[in-house]
């Protein structure tokens, strides 16, 4: 029962649609701050902004709640240097971090600096982050005093990066860990947040989709007045004045992904993340970096999160990867053996590729498990697992169908879906907003923060950068002038927006998004050139061009798809234009150039700009650490930081 | 023969019901039509009936609808056919996936 067409042969009809349509209709708000998105990094930035005595909005596409990509959970509270049972410094952690080409530096020295206050204030509203019911005593990593879980996840070193004596007996003994990543019961994180954010009296706007950042008199890079959104219920245009904007929604997780019905199959994000902060940073004159960057999908084919359960790419949280016929694989075991790496080393999968074609290996493999020491096997399972975003219904429904840890494997899928077919690219911890070191764009009174940003990290990366910009973003406000709408921009928005609602025929979202991502899989795929990338952008100008005559949408929810499938143009735009700019390949980029095929050759070691000025675009670079020295630089401009909240403010 | 009346409608979308409604429990209170992320439910015109997967296809299986459900067993989570895990029991090799 529940379906639609169970409801057409009960009822003999469809449902009407069940909210009231309001097309035309719009509303202005008032505030000083407002935040697009209203996930992990929004909703910290909404909290940080209103403790600052600021009046805040914050849209948010879903229900904030759990919306968002840490709105079911989140296991791991990573790069928390400052904690009591850290043994680094968190200035030399960050540098460690960012000891590679193509990172944040200043989001990940905001995150080394603050994420413990984070957590720490996520404890305050009500977030569990200690083993309090001593559920875990004796799992290897827990804290008597604190009751703080370590996490294996990083053993000496990062998990992106192979430590350089890994399979050295004993290279990774207890008292070197460095105790840097926190294992946490994130699925109560965001209830939490959206409680404080009524508690501070911030305006929440569920269900609205941000659509467009207004500029002073309409003029594309002057500073900002406000933004458009758009309700995905209802259909009623809202207009925001705002004197500082923060755009904290995702980046696009589908760009290459042809087919919807299969996102959720193969895509470890949901489809609200189409990266529409990211196009509206860029219609309105920001700059963005690194935006030719894209990776691999790696949760293919086979279960969803499949490493999460265990059973992936390198092991996850302690679990050996064995193959058919229980021979443990060389891969790193993520967890207290040997901290191996999440990332596998090209050289042992390729090592293990030929085990496999010589029969030294068989498929399939399996996450062993039995194997494991049950302390340890439990707060995998129970823990990590169940707190871990959508896992903890994975975990449940795989329990009633009667897996359990002490007993049986769970089969991994590597090797068996093929390794990296084209479609399967993801923009996704990619490019991203460029800001400077108060995580304000190259735009006036416009912030950025979480998954927006170039280069991101994870979950604790977009609740310290969210706290962060909100900071910042509500000092900017209380000494910014005030602003005025320029009616010329909304009019123009509002027409762009309500256009498909204009039509009941013609192209649909679905074959929009399959359009575009057809453009994306064969002009910026495994087989780059010039020619490619440039027809590229002429197959987009042709679907823009194609949609703004023919896109229709039925209801106000088909209209937000709608105008995620446009965001995704813009998106694509910018992968392509960068890509073309690049004239050289990079492996940390994901980017081969059939024609400059050198590998990351040394003067192409640089940040490649982009930003549109007068609809034109202007690219520029910045060479490697553009940031400087992350330790002063953020001394410099926080030296009024203040610590962890205290509630009784 | 069945009596069922046959409409005319456009093929499905896949997958079809991430979650299946158990209309003897649950209540109709639209909690799930409320939490969830990509507003996959439309409440149902009948009051206390369980809401209409409207959107299935756009479900990105975080289970919210079901671990927040105040009646458990008003709603279950289905994954779809290609997405169900399988497991060996160490023991006997004996392969099982998720029914």
């Amino acid at each position: 029962m529940g379906t639609w067409n169970e409801y057409i042969i009960d009822e003999g009809r469809p449902p009407e649609w069940p909210y009231p349509v309001k097309f035309g209709e719009e509303r202005q708000v008032d505030v000083d701050v407002l935040v697009i998105g209203g996930g992990i990094a929004g909703c910290w930035a909404a909290i940080s902004a209103a403790r600052q005595g600021v009046k805040v909005a914050l849209l948010e596409k879903g229900n904030t709640e759990r919306s968002g990509s840490g709105g079911p959970g989140c296991d791991h509270w990573c790069n928390a240097p400052c904690n009591p049972l850290s043994r680094v410094d968190p200035d030399e952690w960050a540098e460690h971090m960012v000891d590679k080409p193509y990172c944040n530096g200043i989001g990940v020295e905001i995150q080394c600096r603050e994420n413990y206050d984070t957590l720490l204030e996520m404890e305050q509203m009500g977030g569990k982050i200690r083993d309090t019911g001593d559920d875990f005593v004796g799992a290897e990593g827990r804290d008597e005093a604190t009751k703080l879980m370590i996490s294996p996840r990083y053993g000496r070193w990062s998990n992106s990066v192979l430590d350089p004596d890994f399979g050295t007996p004993g290279y990774n003994p207890p008292e070197k860990r460095n105790n840097v990543v926190i294992r946490v019961w994130g699925s109560t994180f965001k209830p939490a947040l959206k409680k404080e954010c009524q508690r501070l009296g911030v305006q929440i706007f569920d269900r609205v989709m941000g659509t467009s950042v207004l500029n002073e008199g309409g003029k594309q890079g002057a500073r900002v007045v406000g933004a458009t959104g758009i309700n995905a219920r209802t259909g009623e245009f809202l207009i925001f004045r705002a004197k500082a904007v923060i755009i904290t929604t995702a980046s696009a997780g589908s760009l290459w992904l042809m087919s919807m019905e299969h996102g959720a199959y193969s895509n470890m994000h949901a489809r609200t993340t189409s990266g529409d902060g990211m196009a509206m940073a860029w219609r309105a004159g920001a700059e963005l970096t690194c935006m030719e960057k894209a990776g691999s999908i790696t949760t293919g084919t086979g279960i969803k999160h499949r490493w999460y359960t265990g059973a992936g790419d390198a092991s996850y949280e302690n679990v050996p990867i064995v193959d058919a016929n229980g021979t443990k694989l060389p891969y790193g075991t993520q967890g207290w053996a040997d901290a191996g790496t999440q990332v596998v080393p090209p050289a042992l999968n390729e090592e293990i590729r030929k085990g496999i074609m010589s029969g030294k290996y068989e498929l399939p493999f399996y996450g062993d498990f039995p194997a494991m020491k049950e302390i340890e096997a439990r707060a995998t399972w129970k823990l990590m697992l169940t707190e871990e975003s959508t896992t903890k219904t994975m975990v449940n429904v795989m329990e009633e169908g009667g897996f359990d840890t002490s007993r049986d494997q769970i089969m991994s899928y590597k090797f068996l879906e093929g390794q990296v077919p084209p479609q399967w690219r993801n923009a996704n911890n990619g490019g991203g907003i460029l800001t400077d070191w108060d995580l304000k764009t190259t735009v006036d009174g416009l912030y950025a923060a979480g998954t927006t940003l170039y280069c991101p990290e994870d979950h604790s990366f977009c609740a310290a950068t969210g706290r962060y910009a909100g900071r910042k973003a509500a000092a900017y406000v209380k000494a910014a002038p005030d602003v005025e709408i320029c009616r010329a921009q909304v009019d123009k928005e509002k027409a762009r927006v309500l256009a498909p609602t204009t039509r009941t025929s013609g192209i649909e979202w679905k074959e929009l998004h399959s359009a575009l991502t057809r453009v994306m899989q064969y002009f910026d795929s495994e087989f780059k050139t010039e020619r490619l990338l440039k027809l590229g952008l002429e197959e987009l100008d042709r679907v823009e061009a194609m949609a703004s005559e023919h896109l229709y949408a039925l209801d106000p929810h088909k209209l937000m798809r709608s105008l995620e499938d446009l965001s995704m143009i813009d998106h694509a735009r910018m992968v392509l234009i960068a890509a073309r700019e690049r004239k050289a390949s990079s492996a940390r980029l994901g980017h081969n150039r059939i024609d400059y095929p050198a590998m990351d050759p040394p003067e192409w070691d640089k940040y490649i700009t982009l930003k549109q000025v007068d609809g034109k675009v202007v690219l520029g670079e910045l060479p490697p650490r553009f940031w400087g020295s992350m330790k002063e630089q953020y001394e410099a401009h926080n030296k009024d930081y203040s610590g962890v909240w205290k509630p009784e403010n | 023969m069945s009596e069922r009346k046959i409409y005319a409608v456009p093929n499905v979308q896949t997958p079809n019901t991430p979650v299946r409604f158990d209309p003897e429990v649950c209540v109709g209170c639209n909690r799930c039509v409320e939490i969830c992320p990509l507003d996959v439910f439309i409440p149902n015109p009948k009051k206390g009936a369980p809401p209409i997967v409207l959107h299935p296809e756009e479900c990105w299986l975080c289970g919210v609808c079901v671990t927040e459900c105040k009646n458990k067993g008003a709603i279950s989570f289905i994954y779809p056919m290609p997405l169900k895990p399988r497991w060996r029991n160490k023991e006997t090799g004996e392969v099982t996936q998720l029914k």
